[in-house]
């Protein structure tokens, strides 16, 4: 068998034992890096393949925009090595605690408040190493902007949730620090927060996130949080152009931070005290998007990414998590069941299916296709991501 | 701009006749008459695309109106077995869509509506032959434009642009194609319509839009895309920096970088072009200057007075010899005149031109060029030099007279060497014109066996049969093997490090 390029790191051929042995036996892996999103995704119980072993920057050059790394290289020492340097991940993912992993994060594909303006974790994605289910090493992409050599696979990974193969290390672009940044806030109601937000967006404003929290019951005022970042003079110059519409006050830069970072790591309470049966749910919605109300209202709900991601909790049961589908799919959307309640079968179904969507039965026989392409044996058939 | 000296002949006639026969048959159904081509005075125009080295006549060439169509003529040509080599504008660079002799030509250049604009949401939904830059003409009075601008824009398509995941001088700050496309609507080779991506932020299952977009016409044709558009900035001005030498140019590229600054366009240009596109253009341009730099700065006055100074502190504590700020818009434009009108120029100086198109971290920017200047006189033929310095990406373009059939030759090894040269210094052997058929053997080099397996994997799992556009981008192993033996010289491979086969 090839092995792909030749490595002789003896963690990478740990890792290969592991797949083939499992290969053999038919008996999927389940990896995981630091366990902080072990709850996102449809749960399983097999044998962990555990990433961190596999830790360490591989290459950072400032000037070259990109950071390469082990996939389990703790998350936190790559935003410590770039804010040294002061750069960010512009797409700010969420780390969900302390463990969280360089390789974990890629696989949840999970962004924070940045993405609106930024782009998505994949956009950022320039090339990845990685073993597949036949224990081959083959690396994909590269550490340049533009590379259009071969199919971008190096992109199908964020968001795979490790169902298609282990990652072994990734290329990621990374930006500059915006050197300057503010952070408004004001009262109002919800459709006139979306109907503010897309035009300003639509504007040479340096809007960088958003996030609106309320109630859906009525059309009651909420909180509208939006933070400016970018060139000193683009602020400066976009408060007062912000405010001649509606009245704003700024907020400290140290509760501005810790309002994102709260906002990002869902510490905020529209996101705690999730009651024992309840489920937060997410729906990713086109920009047109107005206020949806469910039947039964919803007390608190957050809206960011200037309304495309929308939390909220609500009952787990499948009536509850059918009518939000619904709702989510007649708006050119999708719902998931993000984070469930300790008593919540942890069996449920947390995606919108393929099946679920128009022009689906097609992409879900190409879906199954790639897997086995990728995992012949389905040493990552761990169905988290269906 | 390259000889026509690789026509492939064509194979048993009589059997391409009664195959071209039934295929004409079953498509007449679906067709207008005047939308079905299959005489050869009208199939001539469709011999190869903007890589004219490359040609090959094909059975026929459907042109579409509807998605409605092309979904029935992909079901006719899979119930045959018939592939399909699927064409926008035509104005790729790496072959990608050379007809097949026994294949269909599928052109999608009469899907060419703009379907929706939204200014609220920032969209446009458009049919895949859409000129790119006409989807900024189209909203330029609502403030907004769409950001991917490659050098062809008047003419490419936004078809194309998703095949190619092509990117230009704006995509430093703006991004690709990529970056900027939020669904592809699009037929897989069995008839089927299929949706990648969509309007929402992600969509369920694995991101194949991801894989899709750069696909180069492989996996799926393109019926409809829904772009992003961006708020126009309000300005727009541009430093143009003289470099006494390559590497101080280089460093400077890479210092403006590692300050924070992430301008809207980052060219660079050596004396060559310089020398050669003033005679064209007249910018003004410092004919004495080894390279110049072309930094552009856009957004509101404020933000571009404060970037233009930067830069400008940036460059001169660089090392530049010489720096020039546009005063206003003419001006900016007759700064870019030179780089734009690069190919032009180049097509002045000799008979004909081989465009390469590789891409290098920027801080060896310096190192390749000295390399380019060694192969100069390795092969006794002149080289320009233009890139989007920015991103690494390089355009050398080798002077070559195309009437004499050995220059091809070395102009061809030439352009692989350098594109080797890109892989052995961490970086990849296109940037944005596709693999196609032109770059076929030397992805034999960047990549090896197992990556080439897991490409045909996703080949298949689109396109089992593999009839879309087939034996492009991606290399057999046989042809990779006898590109191998092609390449050894005094017993050693290139780049013996790499594993292969």
């Amino acid at each position: 068998m090839s092995y792909g390029k030749v490595d002789s790191n003896p963690q990478i051929d740990q890792f290969r034992e592991q797949i083939l042995a499992a290969a053999q036996t038919q008996t999927p892996l389940s990896i995981q890096g630091g366990g902080t999103k072990a709850w996102y995704g449809n749960v399983n119980t097999f044998t962990k393949l555990d990433t961190r072993a596999y830790s360490g920057i591989l290459e950072y050059q400032p000037e070259e925009l990109v950071i390469t790394a082990c996939a389990g290289t703790p998350l936190k020492d790559i935003t410590a090595a770039l804010a040294e340097k002061n750069q960010i991940l512009p797409f700010e993912p969420p780390h969900f605690g302390e463990g969280a992993t360089f390789g974990g994060a890629i696989a949840a594909g999970l962004a924070g408040p940045g993405r609106i303006t930024a782009g998505n974790l994949r956009d950022f994605v320039l090339g990845a190493r990685i073993m597949d289910g036949k224990g081959q090493a083959l690396s994909f992409g590269g550490k340049v902007m533009k590379n259009v050599a071969g199919y971008d696979i190096s992109r199908l990974l964020p968001g795979s949730l490790g169902t298609l193969a282990l990652l072994l290390e990734a290329s990621v672009k990374v930006l500059p620090k915006p050197a300057a940044t503010a952070t408004l806030r004001c009262s109002l109601p919800q459709a006139r927060a979306l109907t503010l937000l897309n035009e300003w967006a639509g504007q040479p404003i340096p809007l960088s996130a958003s996030c609106w929290i309320g109630s859906t019951s009525s059309d009651q005022v909420g909180e509208l949080t939006i933070r400016l970042a970018g060139a000193v003079a683009a602020v400066k110059s976009a408060i007062p152009l912000i405010n001649s519409v509606i009245n704003t006050t700024e907020l400290d830069p140290n509760v501005a931070t810790a309002f994102w970072t709260d906002l990002r790591e869902q510490q905020l309470s529209v996101f705690t005290n999730l009651q024992d049966d309840e489920t937060l749910y997410r729906l990713a919605l086109p920009a047109a998007c107005g206020p949806l109300t469910l039947s039964n209202g919803q007390d608190d709900i957050a809206l960011e990414w200037h309304g495309q991601q929308r939390w909220f909790k609500a009952p787990s049961d499948d009536t509850t998590f059918t009518a939000i589908k619904n709702l989510a799919n007649i708006h050119g959307g999708h719902a998931s069941r993000f984070r469930q309640g300790s008593h919540v079968d942890p069996s449920k179904q947390r995606f919108t299916l393929l099946s679920e969507q128009t022009h689906s039965a097609a992409l879900e026989a190409v879906q199954a296709r790639l897997r086995a392409a990728f995992d012949p044996a389905g040493v990552f058939a761990t169905h988290r991501l269906p | 701009m390259i000889p026509m000296n690789m026509v492939t002949p064509p194979p048993e006639l009589a059997a391409i006749t009664a195959l071209q026969s039934k295929l004409v048959e079953a498509l007449r159904p679906i067709l207008p008459e005047y939308a079905l081509l299959w005489e050869p005075e009208d199939t001539i125009p469709y011999e190869c695309d903007g890589l004219a080295a490359y040609r090959r006549m094909p059975l026929a060439v459907a042109l579409p109106e509807t998605e409605a169509q092309v979904s029935q003529i992909l079901k006719v040509c899979f119930a045959m077995q018939i592939p399909v080599v699927p064409r926008g504008a035509g104005t790729g660079l790496s072959g990608g869509a050379m007809p097949i002799s026994q294949g269909l030509v599928l052109s999608l250049a009469k899907l060419k509506k703009i379907i929706k604009i939204d200014p609220f949401t920032r969209t446009a939904v458009v049919q895949p032959g859409v000129r790119n830059l006409a989807i900024s003409e189209a909203v330029a009075h609502l403030g907004l434009y769409y950001a991917p601008d490659p050098s062809s824009q008047i003419a490419c398509s936004i078809g194309g642009n998703v095949n190619e995941n092509s990117g230009g001088v704006h995509c430093l700050k703006y991004g690709l194609t990529l970056h900027n496309v939020l669904r592809v609507r699009g037929i897989l080779m069995n008839g089927e319509i299929v949706e990648f991506g969509s309007h929402a932020p992600d969509s369920p299952g694995l991101d194949l839009l991801a894989v899709v977009i750069g696909s180069e016409g492989m996996l799926a044709v393109v019926t409809e895309v829904t772009v992003k558009l961006v708020a126009k900035p309000k300005l727009a001005r541009v430093i143009m920096a003289s470099f006494d030498n390559i590497e101080k140019g280089g460093d400077a590229v890479a210092a403006i970088i590692a300050a924070g600054i992430i301008p809207a366009g980052l060219e660079m240009m050596d004396k060559a072009t310089t020398r050669a596109v003033e005679e064209f253009v007249h910018a003004g341009y410092d004919l004495e200057a080894e390279v110049i730099l072309l930094c552009e700065s856009d957004g509101t006055p404020e933000e571009v007075e404060e970037e233009i100074e930067r830069m400008t502190r940036v460059l001169e504590n660089a090392g530049a010899s010489g720096i020039r700020i546009s005063q206003d818009e003419s001006e900016r434009l007759k700064f870019w005149s030179g780089r734009k009108n690069a190919f032009p120029a180049a097509g002045r100086l000799a008979a004909d031109y081989y465009c390469m198109d590789g891409t290098i971290p920027r801080r060896h920017i310096a190192t390749l060029l000295r390399r380019i200047q060694a192969m100069e006189k390795k092969y006794g033929l002149a080289c320009l030099n233009v890139f989007h310095a920015g991103d690494g990406n390089m355009h050398p373009l080798i002077l070559f007279n195309g009437a004499d059939q050995e220059e091809w030759h070395r102009a061809e090894d030439f352009g692989t060497e350098i594109l080797e040269a890109c892989v052995e210094l961490d970086g990849t052997i296109t940037g944005e014109h596709g693999v196609g058929i032109e770059k076929i053997n030397t992805m034999c080099v960047q990549f090896g066996e197992g990556e080439r397996e897991s490409f045909w994997g996703v080949k298949s799992a689109f396109d089992p049969e593999r009839l879309m556009n087939p034996n492009k981008a991606i290399p057999t192993l046989s042809r990779c093997a006898e590109y191998g033996r092609m390449r050894i010289s005094g017993g050693k491979l290139p780049h013996p490090e790499l594993e292969r086969f």
